[in-house]
């Protein structure tokens, strides 16, 4: 089976996370193509045919592609689809963005958030903001999945696959870019990191939040929140770790003042060792965690960051 | 300008679910049940449009059992002005619900859909996207910030960098994301109010949809349980446990 992996990219180079999308594809059919749309994308699509598991890559040059505007990319990956088995996207915002818009011009279901390939037609994903695992099987035609890239291991560097120009489809003028307010920082991006260090409302302030900014650079780590904080307006909306955020899974995760609502429990449950720092000893945070420390997180994170460093 | 925003009788957020002990699904019976809070977040920023002068009506919408009627009261009971349900017991997919939305926007002729951008339920995230592309419509999803004016929406949309700008025409879907707004309670007069709101029913067939289901549900399960671990007493000592324990730093 032809499986369209449908790759995010900053213009140098895909996602990280389209080598997830690619490992799980490849668990889906043995034949994974890659689409790179963009304005100027050759050095992405380079990337994109380093990936192991790729057999080809489909480079899509047009204006209109810049910015990744879903009404102009779902029908070019539309028209492609047909000629797959699958169209597969990570499940991030472009993914979430574009792979439904897809999934309807081509009549359809979506599959969102598969976790797990149990057969080319049947996957498991989270519903109830992880509290129960669904498993479904799709009767249509073409599969259109977005995958959760934390659930399968990236597909290692190495490939050399051949880059195929396709054409692109124009621009359908029904929407345009404006611009970006990304958050600037030197830190590991939070998905991808080996270590996130994440805060709460118990921080009590954004300005707080510089004590866990001290450790996460101790630990070159990522430094995530939990919705609580993000809408008490401490941090930016992409620090968010949580069923509706970003859903991480790094080696290790240090929970700081959070108490472990179940839509954050979502969203880093599969974090290889987790620690919890929070002063009420109920906190269901500490369900989770393979290391609880109870005590107030103003004393316990700089005495961390101490004892981290003295390495 | 209408504006149509989509309700889904959810349960409610606060319930811990129980998976049916058959495995087919998740336990709705004797359970509470209230609107999926995203899409409170709907029906606030369209009367917040209303308001502002920016819409002339809002009809709220849903689809399922005879019980989404409460749904769509407390839309109404809110601020919108009617109801239109399409009424079945049948299990229904996002892509059937973006068909059914696509028969009611057709009919009704709203400039602006607003919808949740995910249900607290099935986590789909679909239904937005797909009748856009269903109505050949530009798209806003997830959306932060939302400023109509002169036949185009701007739309700040969280991603996964932090914020993007969009600049879409109308008629277009937007679909809401936590910081758009905070949705306000209704109050006891508007509830008595909103009894004598009209709801509009509607059939499935009477629209010309096909709702069958497109995935079959095989099994639904617990997801594996991730053990306590130990409460360390020391900084030390949890130093220790990541070096030489876990190895994680």
């Amino acid at each position: 089976m032809a499986i369209l992996v449908v790759a995010a990219h900053d213009g140098k180079a895909v996602r990280a996370n389209v080598a997830n999308a690619v490992a799980a594809a490849g668990q889906m059919g043995s034949d994974v193509t890659v689409l790179v749309a963009g304005s100027n994308c050759a050095e992405a699509a380079k990337s994109a045919a380093a990936i192991q598991g790729v057999a080809k890559v489909l480079q899509a040059e047009d204006a209109a592609y810049a910015n990744w505007l879903a009404e102009d990319i779902a029908p070019l990956v539309a028209k492609l689809a047909p000629n797959y088995s699958h169209v597969v996207m990570a499940a991030d915002s472009v993914g979430k963005n574009i792979a439904p818009r897809v999934a309807a011009l081509l009549d359809v279901a979506q599959i969102s958030e598969a976790v797990q390939v149990v057969s080319p037609d049947t996957f498991v994903r989270p519903i109830y903001a992880g509290n129960a695992l669904a498993t479904v099987q799709s009767a249509d035609k073409i599969k259109v999945v977005t995958v959760r890239p934390t659930n399968f291991k990236a597909a290692p560097a190495g490939g050399s696959a051949p880059i195929e120009q396709v054409g692109g489809e124009g621009a359908k003028a029904l929407s345009s870019y404006v611009g970006a307010e990304l958050s600037k920082s030197e830190r590991p991006e939070l998905t991808s990191a080996k270590i996130v260090v994440s805060g709460g409302r118990g921080l009590g302030s954004g300005e707080n939040f510089k004590i866990l900014e001290t450790l996460a650079d101790k630990l070159g780590a990522g430094l995530g929140a939990s919705r609580a904080a993000v809408d008490a307006g401490y941090v930016p909306n992409d620090y968010q770790v949580g069923q509706t955020g970003k859903v991480v899974a790094p080696d290790l995760y240090i929970a700081v003042g959070i108490s472990g609502a179940i839509q954050h429990l979502a969203g880093m449950k599969d974090s290889k060792t987790i620690v919890a720092i929070n002063k009420d000893e109920e906190a269901p945070i500490f369900q989770v965690a393979d290391y609880g420390i109870v005590g107030d997180l103003f004393q316990i994170v700089p005495e961390l960051t101490a004892a981290v460093e003295k390495k | 300008m209408k504006v149509l925003v989509a309700v889904k009788r959810v349960i409610d957020y606060n319930v811990k679910i129980r998976v049916k002990a058959d495995n087919t699904g998740v336990e709705t019976a004797n359970v509470k049940m209230s609107m999926n809070p995203f899409d409170e977040i709907a029906v606030e920023e369209a009367i917040r449009m209303k308001e502002k002068g920016q819409a002339t009506e809002i009809i709220a919408f849903s689809a399922g059992p005879a019980q989404c009627q409460e749904t769509i009261r407390t839309a109404l009971a809110m601020g919108a002005d009617r109801g239109v349900l399409v009424q079945t017991d049948a299990e229904l997919q996002p892509l059937a619900v973006a068909k059914l939305l696509k028969a009611v926007v057709d009919k009704e002729q709203p400039g602006l859909v607003i919808v949740g951008k995910q249900a607290i339920d099935d986590d789909s995230n679909q239904t937005g996207q797909m009748l856009a592309a269903l109505l050949g419509w530009s798209q806003g999803t997830f959306a932060n910030k939302l400023n109509v004016a002169d036949g185009t929406a701007e739309v700040k949309r969280e991603v996964d960098g932090g914020l993007e700008n969009i600049k879409i025409n109308l008629p277009a879907v937007i679909t809401t994301d936590l910081r758009l707004n905070e949705p306000r309670y209704a109050s006891l007069p508007n509830i008595m109010k909103a009894k004598k709101k009209p709801i509009e029913t509607l059939a499935p067939d009477a629209l010309g949809v096909d709702i069958a289901p497109r995935l079959k549900v095989l099994k639904v399960e617990e997801p594996p349980k991730r053990k306590a671990g130990i409460k360390v007493k020391t900084v030390a000592e949890l130093v220790d446990k990541l070096r030489n324990e876990a190895g994680v730093i």
